[in-house]
């Protein structure tokens, strides 16, 4: 067998699909849901939803995959949604020690920091390090939750709404809200306008 | 994973593609029009990566491993022959797959985790219990992270009622059971260094827990 992953990978495809045990098509079709169907835009219309209506945010903390759903974002690792919403005084951090959990439906599929060893080591001893190293500093008095996706419960951090979006509609926060700020490594913050008020 | 040292600095890319090359989408693909055949389940699909040695497993790169386990479970599970996947051609006279992969099958990828409610399964937990996590170091697959053995602490919601992964892994049987979120505090996870405002939630079936 040659050694590179592309030699491999097109010996293993070719041979799979010369013996009907795989086909072409449909994995094209599987890579173009996951380059462009799904992705964190997905989870940011589930925040900014819950950023602008309270009853959304109530069901969507109460029962997440009921409140998911009435966005239309269910499929598959994100049967079992739970979300976990910051404030002022708590911090959220998802992290997954044992492989790479991950919220597919509503992030897509995870960064490569999110399934290295550094991150999956260090997220639950040392999550504030972590949290600096992502550029977030947390206040002292700040409870760091971290959660560990060891069964088939899948985390959505809410983030904090930004100070000064007030004006802002649902779509706009949307597009606020990142994929790093659902994961718990940042916080949401506004567009830099490039001037002062 | 949890709590090693040692993994160096977490590299964090800007705009980060979903695929870093098309090789790992096409592996990625197959991983999943594979899983849809339901030859394996997922806990024994996690299984097959945990079992590339540690360190070839903390050398590879992420679709490294999945292309790697889907070499190995090809053949250990009868789709291909080894001299099949040496030579990357099918042998003269191999039959083809009856039926062949279709698209109906396509949606088996996403079939998804069977409902966690389940009414015949009674907990053996209450939310606000405190419990200890087992001291358990099997050889096969388990869901218990390493740092949380003989470690205590509180339940504080039940997930509902799920396969438990150490039977499941093996073809021992599904064992449903109740999964809680269990919250420690990092100080009992870490020790006295730890802050005291840093708490760390865990899934953990029943089977991985006893009253404290």
């Amino acid at each position: 067998m040659p050694s590179d992953p592309t030699l491999r990978v097109k010996a293993l495809e070719s041979l799979l699909v010369e013996k009907g045990l795989v086909d072409p098509a449909a994995l094209d079709a599987l890579i173009d849901y996951f380059q462009n169907k799904v992705g964190p835009r997905n989870g940011a219309r589930v925040v900014a939803r819950a950023w602008v209506d309270t009853g959304f945010k109530e069901r969507l903390l109460a029962d997440a995959p009921s409140a998911i759903a009435e966005l239309g974002f269910t499929s598959h690792q994100g049967e079992h949604m739970v979300a976990v919403e910051n404030g002022p005084k708590v911090h959220n951090l998802v992290v997954c020690t044992l492989c790479s959990c991950y919220p597919w439906p509503l992030l897509g599929l995870p960064p490569v920091w999110y399934k290295s060893t550094a991150y999956r080591s260090r997220a639950v001893i040392d999550p504030r390090g972590v949290l600096h190293e992502f550029g977030l500093d947390l206040a002292e008095d700040v409870d760091v939750h971290v959660w560990d996706s060891t069964a088939e419960v899948r985390y959505l951090v809410v983030p904090e709404r930004p100070a000064g979006s007030e004006r802002l509609g649902e779509e706009e926060l949307a597009e606020l809200v990142t994929r790093d700020a659902m994961v718990g490594v940042a916080h949401v913050s506004m567009p830099d306008r490039g001037g002062h008020a | 994973m949890g709590g090693m040292h040692g993994m160096g600095p977490i590299v964090h890319e800007k705009n980060e593609p979903v695929f870093h090359a098309p090789w790992e989408s096409r592996v990625y693909a197959i991983d999943r029009a594979l899983f849809a055949w339901q030859k394996w389940n997922l806990d024994e699909w996690r299984h097959h990566i945990e079992r590339i040695l540690p360190s070839e497993y903390l050398r590879m790169s992420y679709y490294e491993k999945w292309l790697t386990a889907n070499e190995s479970r090809v053949v250990q599970y009868g789709f291909v022959t080894k001299e099949e996947l040496e030579s990357g051609r099918a042998s003269a006279g191999a039959a083809k797959a009856t039926p062949a992969f279709t698209p109906t099958m396509a949606q088996n990828y996403d079939r998804g985790i069977p409902s966690a409610k389940d009414p015949s399964v009674a907990p053996l937990f209450q939310v606000g219990q405190r419990v200890r996590a087992r001291n358990i170091n099997p050889t096969g697959h388990t869901r218990l992270p390493r740092y949380a053995r003989g470690k205590t602490g509180q339940i504080i919601r039940d997930h509902g009622v799920y396969a438990f992964p150490d039977t499941n892994a093996q073809r021992l049987g599904e064992k449903r059971q109740h999964v809680y979120s269990v919250r420690f505090t990092a100080r009992e996870l870490w020790g006295k260094a730890a802050s005291p405002r840093d708490f760390v939630h865990i899934d953990m079936w029943d089977d991985y827990l006893d009253h404290a």
